[in-house]
């Protein structure tokens, strides 16, 4: 692409307007590494101790360990969830004959819609009912419910796109319409789910509010609840170790950026190319 | 396999799309059915192959009831105007994913694959995804997944609409080639009357979901029973004149020319009002009984050139022509209908 206009300009204007954040980051990992004097920015020393939950346990936390892999439990069963279930009904909406398909369809978009902290009490109250309260399953399969309505609607659009004849020569070829769905149309909408799954998977890893109301105990913690216990723990705290755990916290998350981000790109060129 | 439609209707909602429509289709004729869009062509197929549920009368395969069939069970092969191939999966396994659904063993399978591939002559592309294919490679698979279960019957939805020009015309005589070879009952929906002439036995042409003519290509195109169907036959199309009977003549009005008519016709409609058609090829210079117009417009077909002539009254007749007869926009020409070849409707359309 040739431009018609001097670059510096446009460059220097949306450099600075940039600069803020790129020096957060910046401080972000400095400031995991190193001490620096009262009040000054300028750190003197370079110093590990910030990272040391990775081998102490905290007073009165759980190891990292446990809320990491709490963190990757959540993640990833909501994730399952939110797929098996959206690509199926996806599915159905999007080429069923089914009764109620338009309430459906229009009830999932007021679920969509509605805010996740209005439900907070009752669901709280549920919970404790079933004897779900401060269990990951709990958190999980609320977590995973309210993800749906969106999953659902994602994938109803991508099996729109799939052109009809495919499942037509499929029932003609003998299949049912349960292995045209699985064998011949599933397969049609991968970038769908791969992108639905991604999502899902960032979602739950960045959940906070559910956990820290529904499963504050220590042994089902995730990241970030234990991140924020931080916070309020006023006696003693502690910046630098708060933002190395912080920054513990989105490694996962740019990694799995780094790797999938052609994919991600890609979700809406993809689809069918016959 | 014999394939009979009997009283077949089919309904949309409220609305009646074909009503007790007959047909019947020999064991190893090619038929087409040729019609505008919204006639009830491919309403026709789709019920055949059992994707739309009949609202009445029976659909048999042989002696078999189909009716109640599943599509599933009904072993037919279709090919899509889409062509409708599997694009995750090579071009093997598209064409013997109908055997893989069967349960057949890979040997079977690719034994079949192959020799199919060779009679469509794909065998060096099955490797490939359908992405990777030309329309005309991709048409070629379509058929080979439709006849590799050797299919009681083949149904072709417009299968050439999608490709270009040269290469409509291989595929028209490959299918026709392939069918043959297989001598397997087939059905073609088209709008292309060229499709219909050149591939099949028979051509059912249909309008507003009523078969309005069945019979061979040939007698078709020389005796249609409408105008509808003399009108829908031939390139370029026929042309009609409006006008009287009397007197044992078709009097065209603007110019006063008299058309000698069949003794018969002439006294079953005496001083009526009819609609006469007269084709290209009838429309000569220096023979059969003149008319006086004016050369409207001249179209090159290269070996032929195409004359419209337009009457005093504005009626067009069309001449096709081989020789070169050096007629140009504005001449002032009399040229010759053969009045043998005239086709008679009466007002209402029918064929007398």
């Amino acid at each position: 692409m040739t431009s018609n206009y001097r670059k510096w300009p446009m460059t220097l204007f949306l450099g600075i307007l940039t600069a803020p954040l790129i020096l957060m980051y910046f401080y972000l990992f400095v400031d995991t590494v190193t001490n620096s004097p009262p009040g000054s920015m300028i750190p003197n020393e370079w110093t590990l101790e910030h990272w040391r939950f990775l081998w102490q346990t905290l007073p009165g936390k759980p190891t990292i360990w446990v809320a990491t892999w709490n963190t990757f439990l959540f993640a990833s069963s909501t994730t399952l969830i939110v797929l098996f279930i959206s690509s199926a009904a996806g599915y159905s909406l999007s080429r069923l004959n089914m009764p109620g398909r338009s309430f459906f369809l229009g009830g999932v978009m007021v679920l969509h819609a509605f805010p996740t902290v209005t439900l907070l009490i009752a669901i709280f109250l549920i919970l404790q009912m079933v004897g779900l309260y401060n269990t990951l399953t709990g958190v999980i399969l609320v977590k995973a419910s309210l993800e749906l309505p969106f999953g659902i609607w994602i994938m109803k659009g991508f099996y729109d796109t799939v052109p009809w004849e495919i499942e037509m020569a499929g029932i003609q070829d003998g299949a049912s319409r349960f292995q045209v769905w699985i064998q011949l149309v599933l397969p049609q909408v991968k970038p769908g789910i791969f992108s639905l799954g991604i999502f899902s998977f960032l979602a739950g890893w960045s959940e906070f509010i559910l956990p820290l109301v529904l499963a504050p105990n220590n042994d089902v913690q995730v990241l970030s609840v234990y991140l924020s216990s931080l916070i309020f723990d006023e006696t003693n705290f502690d910046m630098g170790l708060f933002k190395s755990i912080g920054l513990f916290y989105v490694i996962p998350v740019i990694i799995l950026f780094l790797f999938f981000q052609n994919k991600l790109m890609n979700i809406y060129s993809g689809g069918n190319q016959g | 396999m014999r394939i009979l439609l009997d009283k077949f209707t089919k309904k949309f909602g409220l609305t009646t799309v074909i009503d007790q429509m007959d047909l019947e289709i020999h064991h190893g004729e090619m038929i087409a059915l040729l019609g505008g869009s919204g006639c009830g062509k491919s309403t026709t197929l789709f019920a055949i192959c059992g994707i739309h549920k009949i609202n009445g009368g029976r659909i048999l395969f042989g002696d078999k009831d189909m009716t109640n069939v599943a599509s599933q069970d009904r072993n037919v092969g279709m090919v899509f105007q889409s062509f409708a191939l599997y694009p995750h999966m090579t071009v093997e396994k598209n064409i013997g994913f109908p055997l893989k659904l069967r349960k057949e063993s890979t040997n079977e399978i690719k034994r079949k694959v192959d020799e199919i591939a060779e009679m469509v002559h794909i065998e060096l592309l099955l490797d490939r995804r359908p992405g990777e294919l030309s329309g005309g490679q991709q048409q070629r698979v379509a058929l080979a997944r439709a006849l590799i279960r050797r299919p009681d019957v083949l149904l072709l939805d417009e299968p050439l609409a999608n490709l270009d020009a040269s290469l409509r015309l291989e595929m028209r005589s490959e299918i026709r080639r392939i069918q043959q070879e297989t001598g397997i009952t087939a059905v073609l929906v088209t709008h292309d009357q060229t499709e219909a002439m050149s591939m099949c036995d028979r051509i059912a042409i249909m309008d507003a979901g009523k078969i309005v003519q069945i019979t061979e290509p040939k007698n078709m195109y020389e005796n249609p029973v409408s105008k509808f169907v003399a009108g829908f036959l031939g390139s370029p199309p026929i042309a009609f004149l409006n006008g009287r009977i009397e007197n044992g003549s078709f009097i065209e009005p603007s110019t006063g020319t008299k058309l000698p008519v069949a003794e018969k016709i002439a006294k079953r409609v005496n001083g009526a009002n009819v609609c006469v058609g007269i084709r290209a090829e009838f429309f000569q210079p220096g023979s059969g009984t003149t008319i006086k117009g004016i050369v409207s417009f001249v179209e090159s077909h290269g070996r032929e050139i195409l004359y419209n002539v337009t009457l005093p009254g504005g009626n067009i007749l069309r001449s096709i022509q081989s020789g070169q007869s050096g007629a140009k926009i504005g001449d002032h020409v009399e040229w010759g209908i053969n009045t043998d070849h005239m086709l008679i409707f009466d007002s209402e359309g029918t064929r007398i």
